[in-house]
């Protein structure tokens, strides 16, 4: 039943044929400013939706109409709970409207509405799940799925790349000034040795040996990252 | 999609007559078993209550009419309750208790003619009266029972119908007792058995789609 309150509570019901109380705790918002308990807003919804339904059984069409409405939503999430999906949510609504208006005559207006409505609605779910059961289903193909390539970036691949970013960065910082700067020039700028070995005043030969070190320490730096 | 809805809503709206609310499942319970005593007076009024004779001291004798007469109560009491949307259909549970005293009250009768067959077995026209008696008893009871349900609307039509069938045989089973010539033999109790079987089954099929408010 939490959901049908949920639905009932979510909804911000207008019932204007309805009696009085409704139209004073028109949204659940303005419900719970006054006060008011969200279990005990609903159980008074529910009252309501009981005396409406007892005008109907007596012929007020006006308050027949504000109930049907009403019970639009709730239907809907019953039947959702029930585990109908996408346009056979509207089907088991008009099903159950046209049942609850077949069966009008049972409801008990000293018995809660709801679980009257909520029977009729589950009854009429399940009928029309059995009933798409017994039709053929789509034919699955998963090697067709599987086949067809997606040429774009995946999903999340600018994220990823960001990240492989940074790790680098924090990796490469991470590095003795001289292997530092054997890096950053040669691997990430790709300049010459003689125009890094002019930026920095090193040798050719410390520069090599100091990218060959800085190469061997990311490679563990980031291995281990990784793991 | 919500305009078709707003359509519907608009189309039974317009629609909406009045109707008379549907008594509690007790009343309606009441109400048919009124029948049921109806058709019993009817009969007492035109058979000899041969079966009284002597029958009332025996204990399991009086027992399985206890347990007939409780279980057409129980079973139709469910069947009126089950009819109504948002009733726990485990009220299909109350009979069942009643009619184990009936079946199991029943047995002893069986046993001992099958240990001393001093008791005839009912002569064949004996069955057959029982059997038509049976059959006569159940149809309108069976007819009331079901157009009483159709009024409501059985989300289970199969389970409310088969409590209905129940309700008759029981209700029949009762009603055959004072007028029923012999001691319960092997014999005697299987006709009711396939009669309470039938007549169950029966209402169970065509009850069910009878009773079914399934739209479309």
């Amino acid at each position: 039943m939490a959901v049908a309150f949920g639905a009932l509570a979510g909804a911000g019901l207008s019932l204007g044929g309805g009696p009085r109380p409704l139209a004073a705790g028109r949204s659940a918002g303005l419900d719970r400013a006054a006060g008011e308990t969200r279990t005990g807003s609903a159980m008074a919804r529910e009252r309501d939706l009981g005396s409406l339904m007892d005008a109907a059984q007596r012929g007020d069409a006006a308050a027949y109409r504000a109930l049907l409405q009403a019970c639009l939503p709730l239907v809907a999430g019953i039947a959702r709970a029930q585990g109908v999906r996408g346009e056979a949510v509207d089907d088991v609504v008009q099903d159950t409207l046209m049942t609850v208006h077949a069966a009008r005559a049972s409801y008990d207006p000293a018995r809660p509405f709801l679980p009257w409505l909520a029977a009729i609605t589950r009854r009429r779910a399940i009928d029309r799940l059995r009933r798409a059961g017994r039709r053929p289903q789509e034919v699955h193909d998963p090697l067709a799925f599987e086949a067809e390539v997606d040429p774009g970036p995946g999903p999340g691949a600018a994220l990823e790349t960001r990240e492989r970013g940074a790790a680098l960065a924090r990796a490469v910082a991470a590095l003795p000034e001289g292997q530092r700067q054997a890096v950053e020039h040669l691997g990430l700028r790709e300049l010459s040795l003689d125009e890094t070995a002019a930026l920095t005043g090193r040798t050719k030969g410390a520069l090599k040996v100091n990218l060959h070190r800085a190469l061997k320490a990311l490679r563990t730096s980031l291995g281990q990252e990784k793991e | 999609m919500v305009a078709r809805h707003d359509r519907l809503v608009e189309d039974l709206a317009g629609r909406l007559e009045p109707v008379r609310r549907l008594p509690r499942p007790g009343l309606r319970t009441a109400l048919w078993l009124a029948a049921v005593a109806g058709i019993g007076a009817l009969l007492a009024s035109r058979l000899a209550m041969i079966g009284l004779d002597g029958r009332i001291e025996r204990l399991d004798l009086a027992l399985a009419a206890l347990g007939a007469v409780l279980t057409a109560v129980t079973a139709a009491y469910a069947a009126f309750a089950t009819s109504v949307p948002g009733r726990s259909p485990s009220w299909a549970l109350l009979p069942l208790p009643f009619l184990a005293l009936w079946l199991g009250a029943s047995g002893p009768g069986c046993l001992r003619s099958l240990v001393a067959p001093v008791a005839d077995l009912p002569a064949e026209h004996e069955g057959v009266g029982c059997l038509g008696f049976l059959v006569c008893v159940s149809i309108p009871l069976s007819l009331l029972i079901v157009a009483m349900l159709r009024r409501a609307c059985p989300l289970r039509p199969n389970l409310t119908a088969a409590l209905a069938g129940l309700a008759v045989a029981a209700a029949a089973a009762a009603l055959l007792m004072p007028f029923h010539p012999d001691e319960s033999t092997v014999a005697d109790l299987l006709v009711h058995l396939g009669v309470i079987g039938g007549v169950i089954g029966l209402n169970g099929l065509a009850g069910g789609r009878l009773l079914s408010r399934a739209p479309g």
